[in-house]
């Protein structure tokens, strides 16, 4: 109790000292807790735009549909069947026919998959509605993405050549019309992809009532299909790509974790060493005055433990609003988000749990106490005559 | 050892490592010290006077020979032991004052007190009547840094007095101080040594020192030349 009370007379009487301390160990603590936040909100925001923007509640795919091979996608499209149809009408589900196709944008020729979806759909999250406006017959109305129309050059209002093997294999080719290029959070949705309407993409394909794949509404999972020819993939299967992307992520992220408690164990160390190599002459006056080497070493370790305790409170004092406020208003990424390889919005919201704040809390603070113990002991080695001359 | 005797050296001899060599700081020091004695080790710089302070308050051990303080062997206490005997019976005075920096004036005199657990009421009484002896109490609250030299050392002296001490070790207490504090110092000193019968043991080779002892032990490379009473 009186070390206890000496220790925190002495950080409390230490001014500056104890503040620097307190400063760098709080600013580490809430900038793990930060960066630990945005990565898990980058990952939900992610796995939430996938989802909303392409995998849905699951999707059911042509038996034949490989979105690894585009050489099988002429073969894989088929009749849906009524009951996955059904689904469609009542609005659970939404069907997409995929083709590909070659564009010849600014001289050169490009492969790309057109899309069919339909205009009227609210099951993914693209702002297909863009489709039902169209007049012109003699060219079809077409939306891309940012990324597409970055590497096809392609802008709003411009036409396109296309050309595609209907289901007979024959040639066929047309203009598309670019009516918007639109911010599509979801790479998958965006690259190499022009959106166009369902029934227009049937008719150039000769492919009625025909799909590649349904995707189901995201809170109806429970659709079920009595057909052989379509095969239901779920959420986890879908993403399965995505998680373990997102987990590789997650070692960076550990590491970087890891090396800004290093930091902050770095300057604690260093600054106890310091400590001690300053206050070797009051080391010596307290031995004199019949503190014994093990009181003196429990004080510089308690003052330790003191300096995380007090860190942990200013980091909450300060830590917390602006967490608060970073959650719920967001930090504005720049435009060239929308051209990376992840489903990213402009406004990424950190996600922060209790755990992450407990636990790195208590990481930091059990690190401070051994970190702070391991230089005082150089104390026990300490001659008092030797400390009372500041040797 | 008789009685009076509150301190009591036998062919004491403390030799230092220096590489594979040693040096030797005290040769063969025999004397003994009356309780309530003025007294002090005097000397040239290097003649071991500090040293055998230090053996004396129990900060360093004696390579060979017998120290008995307040009839305990300084040989054979431990770190414990030695603490103990610092923080009940021995006040230390430093030629550079020693006051913790990061306390006020009365922190610092305090100290010795919480040390020995006594309750908070006591403790104000004591470091009040402390700073009184030493004509501070008006600068309680006044950090060390706030403070002259004079005044440093007269904190000093009234953290070596707060806890009643049957012993007081002052090495060097006026080498950073001008003549004028340095008599109040030692004036301030030998009334606390008649009105408290504590034992005072100085180190000094200052003159104005060692007009006040009553006793002084000479010292020479580490070996006692004199011991002359000046009562």
């Amino acid at each position: 109790m009186l070390l206890l009370k000496l220790a925190i007379r002495n950080i409390t009487h230490a001014g500056l000292r104890t503040w620097l301390n307190v400063i760098v160990l709080s600013f580490v603590f809430v900038s793990i807790v930060l960066t630990e936040g945005i990565y898990d909100g980058m990952s939900e925001q992610i796995r939430d735009s996938e989802i909303d923007s392409n995998v849905g509640g699951g999707q059911f795919w042509q038996k034949s549909y490989d979105p690894f091979d585009p050489f099988s996608l002429e073969m894989s499209h088929s009749e849906i069947p009524a009951d996955l149809k059904n689904e469609i009408l009542s609005g659970n589900a939404t069907a997409v026919l995929i083709v590909s196709a070659s564009i010849f944008p600014i001289n050169q020729v490009q492969s790309v998959q057109l899309k069919g979806i339909d205009p009227d759909q609210i099951t993914v999250n693209l702002p297909s509605s863009f489709l039902k406006n169209h007049i012109d017959s003699n060219s079809i109305p077409g939306f891309i993405g940012s990324r597409m129309a970055k590497s096809s050059g392609l802008q709003a209002g411009d036409y396109v050549s296309a050309r595609w093997r209907n289901v007979k294999g024959t040639f066929d080719a047309g203009d598309i019309k670019i009516i918007k290029v639109i911010d599509i959070v979801a790479p998958l949705s965006d690259r190499d992809q022009i959106w166009v309407p369902l029934e227009r993409l049937r008719d150039m394909m000769q492919a009625p009532e025909q799909a590649t794949i349904i995707i189901v509404e995201k809170d109806k999972t429970n659709i079920h299909s009595n057909s052989r020819d379509w095969i239901f993939k779920d959420q986890d299967f879908l993403l399965r790509d995505l998680n373990e992307n997102i987990s590789r992520k997650k070692i960076y992220s550990t590491f970087l974790y890891f090396i800004l408690i290093g930091i902050a164990l770095l300057a604690v160390f260093d600054t106890q060493v310091l400590s001690i190599f300053k206050r070797r002459k009051e080391i010596g006056t307290l031995m004199a005055l019949g503190m014994t080497k093990w009181s003196v070493i429990i004080l510089f370790a308690i003052e330790g433990c003191l300096t995380g305790i007090l860190a942990f409170i200013v980091g909450s004092l300060y830590g917390v609003p602006i967490l608060y406020f970073l959650a719920k208003k967001g930090i504005v990424l720049p435009q060239m988000i929308l051209q990376s390889q992840f489903a990213l919005g402009l406004t990424l919201y950190p996600k922060y749990g209790l755990r992450i704040y407990i636990v790195t809390g208590l990481i930091l603070f059990i690190s401070v106490i051994i970190i702070s113990f391991l230089p005082t002991r150089r104390i026990t080695k300490l001659k008092p005559t030797d400390a009372l001359k500041g040797k | 050892m008789t009685d009076s005797h509150i301190i009591k050296v036998n062919n004491l001899f403390k030799d230092y490592a220096m590489g594979k060599q040693f040096f030797r700081a005290l040769t063969d020091i025999t004397f003994s010290i009356n309780e309530g004695e003025f007294c002090g080790f005097v000397g040239p710089s290097g003649s071991g006077k500090t040293t055998l302070l230090n053996i004396i308050g129990a900060l360093d051990n004696p390579t060979r020979g017998d120290v008995f303080v307040m009839k305990k062997s300084v040989n054979s206490l431990g770190h414990k032991d030695a603490a103990k005997l610092r923080n009940e019976s021995i006040g230390f005075i430093f030629q550079t004052y020693n006051l913790l920096p990061v306390y006020t004036v009365f922190e610092n005199v305090e100290f010795p007190l919480l040390l020995l657990k006594k309750d908070k009421t006591e403790r104000e009484r004591a470091v009040m009547q402390a700073l009184e002896w030493v004509g501070l109490s008006d600068k309680a609250h006044s950090r060390p840094n706030q403070l002259s030299g004079g005044e440093s050392q007269r904190v000093a002296v009234a953290r070596a007095m707060v806890k009643l001490p049957k012993i007081v070790i002052a090495d060097e207490p006026t080498a950073n101080l001008d003549s004028a504090n340095s008599h109040n110092i030692l004036k301030t000193m030998e009334n606390l040594n008649q009105e408290l019968k504590t034992t005072f043991i100085f180190a000094t080779h200052d003159e104005k020192v060692i007009k006040y002892l009553h006793r002084k032990i000479v010292l020479n490379d580490g070996k006692v030349i004199d011991d002359i009473n000046l009562n």
